[in-house]
């Protein structure tokens, strides 16, 4: 799942007083949640990119088989099912953060970090073929991600 | 790769940038959710705005898993990150914000990011199929390197 970092520091400035206590409190809070976000992403992301490689090239199948068959073949998945459940972890999680922590850390962190993560995950457990190009482009990606919010 | 698939990764970007514009103007709306009242983060979703930023979002899943279906994950993600790009640029050419120095790099680092990934293979060739992992996979303890001729020599899909 991707996070936006043009979600606006508003909510920043809507913040809480600023107790150093509190602030430390946030700022743990913060991270927790942007770990929670990655995790979740990275597990949502492998799952249903497992799942829909089960299913196979929807396209195809929507013309062989019907776009009811490509639903419930897809809806019937189990790891389509987790996916969602990983996704929806991650989707809630990011509304937390974004209401508690600093915005402009919270969306550019999870996102850089899950472009990364998910090069890793898609390596080790999807058998992908990372070879160089796709590690600089993760990398580019992920820094890139990082300077537009920041 | 042909230019419905294309199609469905502009969607993909598109989906995601409406959706997440939509779901953080709502949210704004919403504001602050306290953390002692965290199931009020499920009553942000009355807000029009959010509501609307999640049926996107819905599209966005859909053009997402279809891309999954038939490119690796290393492939489809960087197409999502050009979203930031386009939002970068509506932003700056209809919003008419001052896009800073830094932010034009970043727009630069995430274009030749997925220049990168798009000029190579969509999808990893597994020559036996999911068996053919596992095989792979036991052949590899005896011998890596007959793995890694089997995998450099198979056949790549554009």
């Amino acid at each position: 799942m991707r996070t936006n970092p043009h979600f606006s520091q508003k909510t920043r400035e809507m913040g809480h007083p600023k107790s150093s206590d509190g602030q430390s409190m946030r700022t743990v809070y913060t991270w927790s949640a942007i770990l929670v976000i990655v995790f979740a992403s990275v597990v949502g992301d492998v799952l249903l990119s497992h799942a829909m490689k089960q299913v196979g090239d929807v396209g195809e199948l929507r013309r062989r088989a019907g776009l009811l068959h490509v639903v419930v073949r897809t809806l019937s998945n189990p790891n389509f099912f987790f996916a969602v459940a990983s996704m929806a972890a991650a989707f809630f999680s990011l509304l937390f953060a974004l209401s508690w922590g600093d915005v402009s850390l919270v969306a550019p962190a999870a996102a850089s970090l899950t472009f990364i993560a998910n090069a890793f995950a898609a390596k080790v457990f999807l058998h992908e073929k990372v070879d160089r190009r796709r590690w600089i482009a993760a990398s580019l990606v992920a820094a890139g991600v990082a300077l537009l919010a920041g | 790769m042909n230019f419905r698939k294309y199609l469905v990764l502009a969607g993909v970007t598109v989906f995601a940038v409406a959706g997440d514009s939509m779901l953080s103007h709502g949210m704004k709306q919403v504001g602050t959710i306290s953390i002692h009242h965290l199931q009020s983060v499920f009553s942000a979703v009355a807000n029009p705005w959010v509501a609307l930023g999640i049926l996107f979002l819905l599209a966005f899943f859909a053009t997402y898993t279809t891309a999954l279906s038939w490119a690796d994950l290393t492939y489809v993600m960087p197409a999502t990150a050009l979203g930031y790009v386009l939002l970068a640029l509506v932003a700056r050419f209809v919003l008419h914000e001052q896009i800073s120095l830094l932010r034009w790099l970043g727009i630069v680092l995430i274009t030749s990011g997925v220049g990168f990934v798009a000029g190579g293979p969509a999808l990893t060739e597994h020559p036996l199929g999911e068996a053919g992992k596992i095989a792979e996979g036991s052949r590899a303890d005896k011998s890596p390197l007959l793995a890694k001729d089997a995998r450099n020599g198979a056949p790549q899909v554009e």
